[in-house]
Parts: C-alpha cells; sequence; structure tokens
C-alpha cells in the first residue's frame, strides 16, 4: 500500500471527527431544535394526506400546478417527508452525541468528591469572616451533612456541594425524549391501525378483508391481528335541542372470542374505547345508511341493504351513492339523506335535526355506464355520471317507491352506522414512560440548585459559597448557615 | 336553574369588566403622575405618595375584579353542569382570568405593577372580544370532551398560556427600555421601572417555572387524544402548534443555560416563543382545521 493510499483514509477520518463535534455542538443542536419547530409549520397550513385526503385532492383539483410543486417538497406528507425525517434524525443523533458523554461524565463526578477549599475564600461569593471559638468545624460538619451537602474536609477546612440533581434530572430529560422517539419508532414499526365503517346489526370478522382501511407497520405480522368476531348491537345518539350539538354516544356491541356460542356485552364511548389485549377499538364517527331495495322490471330484486351515507353538516344531512351494476343498462343512484326534512329556499331540502324524526330519501337516477370497470378506483359515496342520462329525480318517505324506466326502488328504512377505528401500538408504553420521566426529570433540573459552601477555620473563621447558573437563594442559605455555626440558632 | 346561572354569570363577567376598567384608570393615572416631570427651578422632587396610593388602588381593583371575573367562570361551569371550558368564549374568559392570575400571583413575589397597565388592557380586550364576538348560550359538552381530561389538559394549558404571556410582556418592556437607554437616559416614568438585569431574569424564571407545566399539558392532551381519537399524536394543527410553542421554549431555555444568551437576543425569542402560542390559540382555534375544533365528533 502506497503512502498516497493511506491518506485520504486519514482523512475521511479525521473528516468524520470534525462532522460529528460539529453534529454534537450545542450550537447546531440548538439551531436543529429551531429547525423542527419551523419545519412543523407547513404541515398546519396545507392539508395533509395523513389526516384529511380529501382536502389534498380538493387542493388538486383547484390549483394542479401548485399542488404538484408542493406534492414534489413532500408538502401534503410534511410529517412524514425526507426533510423532517432528516431534521429530527439529525437532532436526535446530536443529542445522542451530547448527552452520553455527559451522562459517564456524570456518573464520574457523582463518585467524586468536591473539589478542596480554594485557598482565597475572600474572592468567592458571600463572603465573611469572624473570630474563631473553636467547635466551626464540627457544627458546620452536622449542618451540611442534615442539609445532605457532600463534604470534604482538609486542613481546617470543609468543602461542601449539593445539586447534583440538576445534571441528574437534565440527562433524564434528555434520555428520556429518546426513549419517547424509540416508542413511537416501535409504534410505526410493529403497530396496526384500520377503519372499518359496519351498520347496525352487522359483525365484523378481525381479518385483513373486513377493513376500509388497513395500515401495518413495516415488521407487524398478519397472524398478529386480535382474533375477535365484534356485532354492532345498537347505537344511541343523544342530541342537545337547543343547539343540535351530539351530546353522547353509546355504542352496544357483543364480543366473540374464539367461541361464537359465549357473546360478551361490551360498550364503546368516544371516550373509553373497547381493550382487547394489546388491540383496542375506538368510536370514531357515525352516520345514516338508508336501507332499500332496487328491482327490475320483471320485479327480481337486484340490490337490497342498508347503503353507507356521508354526513355533510352538523344536522347530519348526508350524501352517497346507490349503485346497481348487474341492471342491464346500469343504474346508480346519487343521493342525500335528511334525518329531519326541512325545505329551504335555494337549497333544495336541508336537515333540521341530527336525529331521524322526518327522514327523507332525495334521489337522482341515472343510467348509463357506472364506469366501475375502467380500473380507476372510485369513492362509493359518488357517481361518474360523465357516461350516465338522468332519467328521473324523487323524494321519498319510509316505505315510499320510486318507479323508473328499467324498475323501481323502495325506501325501506334507515340504520344507523358507525366507524369504528382498531388499533394496536406496542410502542405507546414506552412513550408514556418517556413522557412521565421526561417530566420528572425537567422538574429536577430546573429547579434543583446547584452550589457550593466553603468554611475555613484559623484564628479567623472564613465562609464563603459559589451558586451554578446564579441561581437565586445561596445568599439567604449562607446566612442561615453562618448563625448556626455562631450559635445564634 | 341552568338558565340563572348563565345570567348570574355573564352579571359578574359584566361587573367584573367595570372593575377591572376603574383598575385600568387607576394604573393610568399612577403611570400620568409618575411621568410628569417636576419643575427644575422650584427643585422640588417627585412626590410618590400620591402615586403610590392611586397604585394600591389599581391593585385593589385588580384583585376584585379578578374575584368577579372568577365567580363569573364558576358560575358559567356551573350553568352547563361542567367545566366551562367547552368553546372558544369560555377558554377566553378563562385565559383572561388565568392572565390577570399570573399577574397577582407574581405581584406576591415581585413588584411588578408598572406591568399593571398592559395587564388591565390585555385582560379587557380578552373580555371585550369575549363577550361582543366569542359569546355562546351556555351548553353541554360534545362527547370527544367528556373526560376527566379536559380538566387536567386544559388547565394546565390555560395556566401556563397565562404565565407565557406576562413573560412575554416583561421581556416587551424590557427591550422598550433597552432601546429607551441605548437613546440615552430613561424618562421620568420608565426610571420607576425595574434595571434590565432584572427583566431579563424576570421573564427567564417565569419561562422557566412553567415550561414542565406546558409540557405537562401536551403530555396530557397526548394521554387524552389517545383515549378519544385513538392515537396520542397526529400532527393535527392544534398538536403541531404546541409542539411548535414546545420547541421554541425549549430552544430558550438552551439558548439562555447552555449557550449563555441574556439580553435582547434571550427577549426576542421569548416574545417569539410566545407569538406561538398566542398564534395557537387565535389562528388554529378559529381558522384552523382539524380535530380540535369540536364541529363533530
Amino acid at each position: 500500500m502506497s503512502q498516497e493510499n493511506q491518506l485520504p483514509e486519514l482523512g475521511s477520518i479525521g473528516l468524520f471527527r470534525f462532522a460529528w463535534r460539529q453534529l454534537t455542538s450545542m450550537r447546531t443542536a440548538l439551531i436543529l431544535l429551531m429547525l423542527l419547530g419551523v419545519a412543523a409549520i407547513p404541515g398546519s397550513l396545507i392539508p395533509q394526506r395523513t389526516q384529511n385526503p380529501m382536502a389534498v385532492s380538493a387542493y388538486f383539483k383547484r390549483s394542479p400546478d401548485l399542488a404538484t410543486w408542493l406534492d414534489r417538497f413532500s408538502l401534503f406528507d410534511v410529517y412524514g417527508s425526507p426533510w423532517f425525517s432528516a431534521v429530527y434524525i439529525l437532532l436526535f443523533i446530536s443529542l445522542i452525541g451530547c448527552v452520553l458523554p455527559r451522562t459517564i461524565g456524570h456518573f464520574q463526578a457523582a463518585q467524586a468528591l468536591p473539589p478542596p477549599t480554594p485557598k482565597n475564600l475572600d474572592r468567592m461569593e458571600f463572603y465573611s469572616s469572624w473570630a474563631a471559638q473553636g467547635n466551626e468545624i464540627e457544627v458546620a460538619r452536622v449542618w451540611l451533612k442534615k442539609n445532605r451537602f457532600r463534604v470534604v474536609e482538609k486542613d481546617g477546612s470543609l468543602s461542601a456541594e449539593k445539586g447534583y440533581s440538576r445534571e441528574t434530572g437534565n440527562l433524564f430529560f434528555h434520555l428520556a425524549l429518546i426513549l419517547i422517539l424509540l416508542g413511537i419508532s416501535m409504534s410505526s414499526l410493529f403497530g396496526m391501525r384500520g377503519d372499518a365503517i359496519l351498520n347496525v346489526g352487522e359483525r365484523f370478522v378481525n381479518t385483513p378483508t373486513s377493513y376500509d382501511s388497513l395500515a401495518y407497520g413495516k415488521l407487524f405480522k398478519d397472524g398478529k391481528l386480535a382474533n375477535f368476531i365484534l356485532k354492532v348491537d345498537n347505537f344511541d345518539a343523544q342530541y342537545n335541542i337547543v343547539t343540535n350539538a351530539p351530546e353522547d354516544y353509546t355504542l352496544n356491541v357483543t364480543l366473540y372470542q374464539g367461541d361464537l356460542t359465549k357473546g360478551i356485552k361490551k360498550v364503546i364511548k368516544v371516550n373509553s374505547p373497547l381493550t382487547i389485549g394489546s388491540t383496542k377499538i375506538y368510536l370514531q364517527a357515525n352516520g345514516y345508511s338508508p336501507v332499500v331495495t332496487v328491482r327490475d322490471s320483471e320485479g327480481n330484486v337486484a340490490l337490497q341493504g342498508p347503503v353507507p351515507f356521508l354526513p355533510q353538516d352538523g344536522n347530519l344531512r348526508s350524501i352517497g351513492a346507490i349503485k346497481v351494476p348487474d341492471a342491464e343498462p346500469q343504474v346508480g343512484f346519487v343521493g342525500s339523506f335528511v334525518p329531519t326534512y326541512e325545505r329551504s329556499n335555494g337549497n333544495g331540502a336541508i336537515s333540521a335535526f341530527p336525529q331521524a324524526l322526518d327522514p327523507r330519501l332525495l334521489l337522482s337516477a341515472w343510467s348509463g355506464d357506472l364506469g366501475l370497470d375502467s380500473g380507476i378506483p372510485q369513492s362509493v359515496y359518488r357517481i361518474d355520471t360523465s357516461k350516465m342520462k338522468q332519467i328521473g329525480l324523487k323524494s321519498l318517505k319510509p316505505g315510499e317507491s320510486f318507479a323508473y324506466a328499467g324498475g323501481s326502488l323502495t325506501f325501506e328504512g334507515y340504520v344507523q352506522w358507525v366507524n369504528l377505528q382498531i388499533v394496536d401500538d406496542s410502542g405507546k408504553s414506552f412513550a408514556l414512560l418517556g413522557a412521565i420521566v421526561s417530566i420528572l426529570g425537567l422538574l429536577a433540573s430546573l429547579f434543583t440548585r446547584r452550589r457550593r459552601i466553603w468554611i475555613r477555620v484559623g484564628t479567623d473563621v472564613e465562609v464563603a459559597g459559589l451558586a451554578k447558573n446564579a441561581a437565586p437563594g445561596l445568599e439567604q442559605e449562607l446566612a442561615i448557615f453562618v448563625r448556626v455555626i455562631k450559635g445564634e440558632m | 336553574m341552568s338558565r340563572t346561572w348563565a345570567y348570574l354569570s355573564n352579571y359578574l363577567i359584566y361587573s367584573s369588566m367595570a372593575v377591572y376598567t376603574l383598575s385600568f384608570f387607576a394604573h393610568a393615572l399612577e403611570t400620568a403622575w409618575a411621568v410628569k416631570i417636576p419643575d427644575a427651578k422650584s427643585g422640588k422632587t417627585l412626590d410618590y405618595k400620591r402615586t403610590e396610593k392611586v397604585a394600591r388602588i389599581a391593585t385593589a381593583m385588580m384583585i376584585l375584579g379578578f374575584l368577579l371575573l372568577f365567580a363569573g367562570v364558576i358560575a358559567r361551569g356551573v350553568s352547563a353542569g361542567r367545566v366551562p371550558w367547552g368553546n372558544m368564549y369560555e377558554f377566553s374568559i378563562t385565559g383572561a382570568l388565568a392572565f390577570s392570575g399570573a399577574y397577582l400571583g407574581a405581584l406576591r413575589k415581585y413588584d411588578l405593577r408598572w406591568l399593571g397597565l398592559l395587564v388591565s388592557t390585555a385582560v379587557l380586550l380578552t373580555l371585550g372580544t369575549a363577550v361582543a364576538v366569542l359569546y355562546r348560550p351556555s351548553a353541554p359538552l360534545v362527547p370527544a370532551l367528556k373526560s376527566t381530561w379536559l380538566v387536567i389538559h386544559v388547565s394546565a394549558a390555560i395556566i401556563s398560556g397565562g404565565v407565557f404571556l406576562l413573560a412575554n410582556a416583561v421581556a416587551a418592556a424590557y427591550l422598550y427600555l433597552d432601546s429607551m437607554e441605548a437613546k440615552g437616559e430613561r424618562t421620568a416614568w420608565a426610571k420607576r421601572l425595574p434595571s434590565l438585569e432584572y427583566l431579563d431574569q424576570l421573564s427567564y424564571r417565569l419561562v422557566a417555572f412553567v415550561f414542565p407545566l406546558w409540557t405537562f399539558a401536551v403530555i396530557a392532551g397526548a394521554i387524552w387524544a389517545e383515549s378519544a381519537w385513538g392515537r396520542y399524536w397526529g400532527w393535527d394543527p392544534k398538536e403541531t402548534w404546541a409542539f411548535i410553542t414546545w420547541v421554541a421554549y425549549a430552544a430558550y431555555l438552551h439558548a439562555r443555560v447552555t449557550i449563555g444568551w441574556r439580553g435582547r437576543r434571550a427577549a426576542w425569542l421569548c416574545l417569539f416563543a410566545g407569538s406561538t402560542f398566542l398564534f395557537n390559540y387565535v389562528y388554529v382555534n378559529i381558522w384552523g382545521t382539524g380535530k380540535h375544533t369540536y364541529s363533530g365528533l
């Protein structure tokens, strides 16, 4: 190996050490911390796919050029974007590089005793001296020990220090932040999260195909889905009759685990999810599903059952689509369901109250190609009517039917649906533990004062102190100390 | 019954506004008298006795206003049969209560009466906006808010907010006095105010005191979100801005303790951090989207 080949190697190690020192410097850490705050801002101003995918697609429709550019910089997925990840990963590397050596250093310092009393005590803060009586050292030692100072004695002087828990707390706080991050990454690696819309009366079998949307962590195993079946027995929503706002939602379910003959009745509410092992089931949203029967011209049933509609406002005016792909030609109904019907000027039908007091189903019937075979994913709540023609309009009360060219539709009634979120989040407890430790560490580090007190007894008694970070209160403490030694207290 | 309590709450809040207005005028008078420069020829020095008397009246009015407002907030809660933290009107009256409470609390330890004019103005503006723009009839909570965590999370957040804003007022006073001193001497009024070092330390102490509480408020919110929404953190706009505020104050504390920032730079950072809190309160509550709007479930 020639000398020339060795040089770059040395150089790269040097470069690495330089980069490491830069990255773990306090200034860099501070800049990264500020950068993390700034990087979080766009996600709160631009709609995000993870929270509001509808708003994102609306953005794409409204201004496609801008949206394409925003998308190139992951601005619709800020918190999962490479640049956001880069900032927090660098911050945490910097944090680890900063905290680990300090932890070792602090551990060693915690074993060590305070440094000996300085020669010229009169140069230190809060210096005082008076003629010695003789027993001062003894009195001082007792007081310092009683107040849990660490004391070292040398040549007729005491050097005492207190407040190590400031640094201990500080380190625990930062280590706890690392623990929180570990918890979060565990959640995203080993967890699962899915949604399912269920009509009252339906059963949910916990297998991947039962979900409307389902996301796994990269290391989640399929077989790990908790083994249960859930039957939705009843859903009750209470509304305030003055403000129309919801007051209470109660969902009654029957839970089957293994044995289908042994169901357990359970109640799910908004703030109290159902827990099955490490899986939790949350009540997230609810709405109405009109129950319809569609028949062809010969009276054969082409479609029957509840169709979930999507709520649009606080009074649960809901929109949806009823698709009959088996009819020839295909038939579709674009509809809106109002639980309490009221006519409004201009807007057609509106809902006056979220409870179903006077339900109405308003339909516009279309005939032609539903476009289901085009391969483009379609919303179940909408119909692409571009290749269809309108064949009728109708407003129905429960029990009424609507006959159109080629068949009929009967509005049988309605059931309520609930949106259940099913989550298995194994990193959660680590994040919580980290959060608790971080607060305790923070309290210790912000409210502990680290200080030293010295006393030397020769012909005179000399007392002085030093407070780190200019923490207040040492002057008062020393005043008490002096009075104790003088025998005044 | 609940309507009686709601009316009582409104009356109490109107009365507290009247009393805060008296406090405002007393503080204004105190400031005005202190600004008056004595005639140099007569050789008289400023007579602070009168000023002191009116300052005491101002503080007494502030305490009375605080008590009335406190009763008003309680009555509001009784009228709805829950803690009074269900909508923006209720957040605002409680926020005004927390801010003047933080001021009165700090007053026990530090002589901050020179800040009274600013505090009474801010409280009056907040209450005025609440009564005129944000008022909603007293009503029960939506299901997502029905939780013990409402009490824990919101009270921690509101108290933190009150102290953060007080620290902001002190930092703003620092910047104002600092630029005044840079141009020359302080004016007669400003001479009564504390030294720059004192203000610098005070805003730091307020932040350091309340930062753990804010951390707790965010964590309590996360625990609540886990039971109500199925995830403890979802980058909802409110959560995001709470996080930004946390990061900004963490940066402020590090800048002071570790790097040794003092004075103007530290004061600006403190103001920036406080403004992220205000932005979260005003913008995200009114114009923002996300789960903290409580429009539905």
